[in-house]
């Protein structure tokens, strides 16, 4: 659209109401590029990592998980160990989370109850293997979709950064070397797990997680990371991080400690997910050792991506499992025109659509990570379960606001937080991996 | 935890897709611009699958077998009729759905044997091709609210009333007919009754021409002091509340993951042959992770797949609880939303990515989109469906939320 004088002149009274000195001086024009190459006001160095990972001269052999057996039916029973989790999980949900949730997205910080429930817990146990550890002794997918399914329903922000160290365990499980295995999963047994995160995301629309701007090169002694990501949660903290960069034109992922010089963070707060504490990730010349590139022969980093995508559907379907169970009895007690605004047909009947596409994503999602709990090809499964997962997410999210009208526009009642919260399905890539 | 479909079940479904792509393909176009012709095809067809049905180890498979398990999970996983059943009508369904309609002795009204009868009636009814008579002029979704009568005298029924879109109501050898005892009992008078072919009193009185599903006769039936034996009631002649009518509307919670199976063969046919059709052009079909970059038709071809799948994955689930015996009615009903919308909108969408070539006669696109519709219409429009999936989510009855 053209500017016309009347356009440039209110233009001009805005900005001269909001802050004259600013553009007086002109400096509001490269203040508002807050791309890469713009300022780099507001980012700090990376606080010290807390936790040194020594290097372990007798490293143990690299351990891959087995696949569990092909199964001979159709069959969506949940196994006994299964069941227990999804019930011990509900319950830390709906005593924790929940309650901790508005507090912990206001000031962007999971509570120490939070941290201290889900260490208890041991999350991370069920991702390691004996070997380093752990409990774990198969591939299990389904039980991390499970898991997610149940935090997600208690607070996606907080599951989100419950998830994230849980999800570098899991990735260095799978992809790691025997070096790297040994090196870092017993820290994640340890009574106090490690803070980590991956990060993949970076600032540009339409962004394509196979198509990184973050570039790796080799030196003499290793590799050499610059760039700019966002969106990486608990990353003001991080111990570990597993940042994604293209080397000689391939997506890898390379492991970073956190004290690592050349690191700049700042905070990169969003629509949603504000608890699991987001930032910007700024790589300048970042010296990595030769056994910081994660993964060996057998790295795969579209499957690495889908493990990623199989657990975000996970937290699409607990949040909106989350509105469902909200807004049930909501509109059962809510009345207008002299009756319970459930026995509305209007009503009623987006109740029931809530339900369909939450047990649409649901079984799409159970479905994808039954297949790669098998060995079986899931690729095609997780990418049509991710498709209709930020499709429908959003829809429940906003009809969940809608069903509670005015009141579900305020923060007295969660669905606002659920609306905010389910727009990052479609949106984000890092942080996850089931 | 496992979705996929089992292994055992495999010679069924290759059997299945054999007839679809040998036997209904072929034939497809031509009954669907010869309505009202008789398929003659299928009864040698429908002689083979009873042939495949009486040699099953495991109970078999089809309308007339349908049933939910007695078993509560006590003897372990169970995949077996109702899955079967479901999986069978998809790939029939993948080749033709009106024709699958007509297949002799795969009728609705045998789900209804099957599901009511007594031991008696079975050894009588069992083998035989029964359509279902529920709708009236004044009457649809509103079963409860039906006109025809029947009336006791000495050892008969005396039935009255009109029904129409009876599917294969010419054709089957039966019509089980709803119909009330006592108009002022309201839906625990309301009873089914098998009238057999050729009762005096029995008149169909025309063939309905359609949108779909061509191949299928749909009648209009009269009912005029129409007498049938009183042992042919199906199930309790009591009039207790609610009882009657809510085990005549059970049938319906096996036979509505069926319906959803139809529409799903019949929208994974449209997806695939548009697919086909689609790569032709060159276009890149394949799964990425950022889908908003590639070509607009190739995410929509995802999405629908996306849909298709889920609404498959729902069903499979509806027919596995019937076969473990959990109470599925609602998980049933969100099988039938599900896939009775998707079946449209893909088939729809189809036609629309194909643009003049799906519109046109020379591929079966169009008439997909035709057939498709009746399947988010009956055993249960959309909204019924979504109204039962309400009523059992908020927990209200049918006099609150009306």
């Amino acid at each position: 659209m053209t500017r016309t004088p009347v356009g440039f002149a209110l233009s001009m009274m805005n900005r001269l109401a909001a802050n004259p000195m600013l553009d007086r001086l002109g400096l509001r024009s490269p203040l508002e590029k807050t791309a890469y190459h713009g300022t780099r006001a507001g980012f700090r160095t990376l606080a010290l990592a807390g936790r040194e990972f020594k290097r372990v001269n007798q490293w143990l052999p690299r351990k891959r998980l087995p696949e569990r057996p092909p199964a001979e039916l159709f069959d969506l029973s949940l196994t006994d160990d299964q069941q227990m989790m999804t019930d011990t999980l509900r319950r830390m949900a709906q005593d924790r989370l929940r309650s901790a949730a508005p507090e912990a997205d206001e000031t962007g910080t999971a509570p120490e109850t939070v941290s201290s429930a889900a260490s208890e817990l041991g999350l991370a146990l069920y991702a390691v293997p004996e070997a380093f550890g752990g409990v774990a002794e198969h591939q299990s997918p389904v039980t991390s979709v499970l898991i997610a399914e149940q935090l997600a329903w208690g607070d996606m922000g907080l599951a989100t950064a419950l998830l994230a160290p849980f999800s570098v365990a899991q990735a260095i499980t799978r992809w790691g070397t025997g070096e790297q295995q040994s090196r870092y999963l017993p820290a994640f047994c340890e009574d106090e797990p490690p803070v980590a995160a991956i990060a993949i995301d970076e600032p540009t629309p339409l962004f394509d997680p196979t198509n990184l701007q973050t570039i790796a090169s080799e030196s003499t002694s290793g590799y050499v990371l610059n760039g700019l990501k966002n969106s990486v949660v608990l990353g003001a903290n991080a111990d570990l991080l597993l940042v994604a960069a293209k080397l000689h034109g391939q997506p890898r992922l390379f492991i970073v400690e956190g004290g690592t010089p050349g690191i700049r963070v700042k905070p990169d707060p969003g629509m949603g997910l504000r608890a699991s504490g987001p930032v910007q990730l700024l790589l300048e010349d970042v010296q990595l050792p030769a056994e910081a590139l994660l993964g060996d022969d057998d790295f795969n980093y579209q499957t690495f991506l889908d493990c990623g995508s199989l657990l975000r559907c996970g937290l699409a379907i607990g949040t909106s499992q989350a509105v469902l169970d909200y807004v049930i009895p909501y509109c059962n007690e809510r009345q207008a025109f002299g009756e319970p605004i459930s026995h509305r047909q209007s009503v009623a009947f987006m109740i029931s659509n809530l339900a369909i596409e939450t047990d649409s994503m649901r079984m799409l999602t159970w479905r994808a990570a039954s297949r790669l709990e098998q060995g079986l090809p899931a690729h095609r499964e997780v990418a049509l379960a991710r498709l209709l997962c930020s499709e429908k997410a959003m829809e429940v999210g906003t009809n969940g606001v809608q069903l509670l009208g005015g009141h579900g526009y305020v923060k007295e009642h969660p669905v606002e937080r659920w609306y905010r919260d389910l727009r990052s399905i479609a949106t984000q890539s890092g942080g996850l991996h089931a | 935890m496992n979705l996929e479909i089992p292994g055992k079940f495999a010679p069924l479904i290759d059997q299945a897709r054999q007839v679809a792509r040998e036997v209904f393909r072929p034939i497809s176009r031509k009954y669907d611009l010869a309505e009202h012709e008789y398929p003659k095809e299928l009864d040698m067809f429908a002689s083979i699958m009873d042939g495949m049905n009486d040699g099953a180890a495991d109970g078999g498979t089809g309308a007339g077998k349908l049933a939910r398990s007695d078993s509560n999970g006590g003897a372990g996983n169970r995949n077996g009729t109702n899955m079967k059943t479901v999986l069978g009508l998809t790939e029939l369904c993948w080749g033709d759905v009106g024709l699958a309609l007509s297949i002799p002795r795969q009728g609705l009204g045998n789900s209804a044997i099957a599901a009511v009868a007594n031991d008696e009636q079975l050894a009588r009814f069992g083998n035989t091709w029964a359509a279902m008579a529920i709708t009236e002029p004044g009457a649809g979704s509103d079963s409860a609210a039906i006109r025809t009568t029947a009336t006791e005298d000495g050892n008969e029924y005396v039935i009255n009333g009109e029904k129409i879109y009876v599917t294969a109501g010419e054709r089957a050898d039966a019509v089980v007919v709803w119909a009330t005892l006592d108009r002022n009992k309201g839906r625990s008078a309301i009873k089914s009754f098998v009238v057999e072919k050729g009762t005096p009193g029995m008149t169909v009185e025309r063939l309905e021409k359609k949108l779909g599903i061509k191949a299928s006769d749909t009648a209009a039936i009269r009912f005029d002091n129409c007498r049938v034996p009183k042992q042919n009631l199906l199930g309790d002649p009591d009039i207790s509340v609610e009882k009657g009518f809510a085990g005549a509307m059970q049938t319906f919670d096996n036979t509505r993951p069926v319906v959803a199976g139809m529409a799903i063969g019949l929208a994974s046919a449209a997806l695939q042959k548009t697919r086909e059709l689609i790569a032709l052009t060159g276009i890149d079909l394949e799964y990425h992770h950022q889908t908003w970059t590639q070509p607009a038709v190739t995410r929509e071809l995802q999405l629908m797949e996306a849909e298709l799948e889920a609404a498959r994955l729902l069903t499979l689930r509806a027919a596995w609880m019937a076969d473990n015996g959990l109470p599925n009615s609602r998980e049933a009903s969100i099988a039938k939303a599900k896939a009775g919308r998707v079946g449209s909108m893909v088939t729809l969408r189809c036609v629309e990515l194909c643009g003049s070539l799906g519109y046109g006669e020379t591929e079966l696109l169009e008439k997909w989109a035709r057939d498709s519709k009746i399947l988010d219409i009956f055993e249960g429009t959309q909204q019924i469906q979504l109204l039962i999936i309400a009523r059992r989510l908020l927990g209200k009855s049918s006099a609150e939320l009306k």
